[in-house]
């Protein structure tokens, strides 16, 4: 428990600092350095492509159950995104295709 | 007596200038309602089957407050992840708030005492809503506040929601965890669409799955962070001379 309690408290602080950093350092007509704005631009793309390889990995250790159910699902949401553009729509159809696979690759 | 009437209808006019804030912050937040609702039951549902109670659930959302990170969270909290693992994902996972706030620096300058809870509660979806909007003055801050505000509680109420109910009914909830997957994939999406330089995006895809095959699944997410962040770094830095 207290190990819980210092990772939120850890994760808060850091996430919190993160949203206020431009308050912080900008404060008036100060400009960000340009390496930075480049940095800023490229990082969430990569970051989040990063975070989906995170979300599959069971692919490679799983693969015969809960990898193809979730290479499904993964498929569905990049077509009905595609198609849609509605968020909401993707991952609520993307879960439930997971969700009826993995019943089906047991 | 006439000067009652004026500020009678003043606190009239004051009123109803109000209610329509608080109206059309409601409506704007609609779309945040609908995602955070789904989304913010599926966590406090996994955080319970990861043994981590609905009152975890309620506190972790109403102080870290980020969707996707706290999704990685849960895995980090129940599993053995290092103080340094936690800290450096939660450090670039979330940097792009700090992104977001820049957008936001004038605005939330001038919110007075309100500030510090639009810095706070500042979210991909906050961000996203509060950028559309074309009001300006105080019709503008009170509707980014009342949309922070309900989008806050949105997903706070959602998380205990979902932990409580995750608890009471022994549903079948196997392969719910999927919504974090379609939400990253759908961020990267909208990402990948934005912009015409798909270099980082196929970096972090690569380094993602190269670090998962050399470090194994457990592992693999510190270099991979730390080794595209800094392969951006040495491309940025190449582009711009």
């Amino acid at each position: 428990m207290e190990r819980i309690l210092l990772i939120i408290l850890l994760s808060t602080a850091i996430t919190f600092s993160l949203r206020a950093l431009p308050f912080l350092l900008f404060r008036g007509e100060r400009k960000m350095p340009e390496w930075l704005e480049r940095l800023g631009s490229m990082l969430p793309a990569a970051i989040m492509a990063v975070l989906v390889v995170y979300c599959l990995k069971d692919v490679r250790t799983d693969p015969a159950h809960k990898g193809i159910a979730e290479l499904i699902a993964a498929a569905v949401v990049v077509i009905v995104h595609k198609w849609k553009h509605n968020t909401f729509l993707s991952i609520f159809a993307g879960t439930a295709v997971c969700m009826i696979m993995m019943r089906i690759f047991v | 007596m006439n000067e009652r009437k004026v500020d009678n209808a003043h606190l009239k006019n004051k009123t109803a200038g109000k209610a329509g804030i608080l109206r059309e912050g409601f409506i704007k937040s609609l779309p945040i309602l609908c995602s955070y609702l789904f989304l913010g039951m599926a966590y406090g549902i996994l955080m319970e089957e990861a043994g981590l109670p609905w009152f975890l659930s309620l506190f972790t959302s109403l102080t870290v407050y980020t969707g996707a990170f706290q999704f990685v969270l849960i895995g980090f909290m129940s599993g053995g992840a290092s103080l340094l693992t936690i800290a450096v994902t939660a450090l670039l996972m979330n940097s792009r708030q700090t992104f977001y706030a820049l957008t936001f620096l004038k605005d939330f300058s001038s919110m007075g005492k309100r500030k510090w809870f639009m810095v706070h509660t500042l979210t991909d979806e906050t961000y996203a809503v509060n950028c559309t909007l074309e009001t300006k003055g105080e019709r503008r801050y009170g509707t980014m506040f009342v949309v922070a505000l309900l989008s806050w509680l949105y997903w706070a109420g959602a998380a205990a929601l979902g932990g409580i109910v995750g608890q009471l009914i022994p549903y079948d909830t196997t392969g719910i965890d999927f919504c974090m997957t379609a939400l990253f994939i759908t961020i990267f999406i909208e990402q990948w669409e934005k912009t015409k330089n798909h270099r980082p995006a196929l970096a972090g895809l690569g380094i993602g799955i190269l670090m998962l095959c050399i470090f194994g699944p457990s592992t693999f997410m510190l270099p991979s962070l730390l080794i595209t962040s800094g392969l951006l770094l040495v491309i940025g830095g190449k582009e711009a001379a």
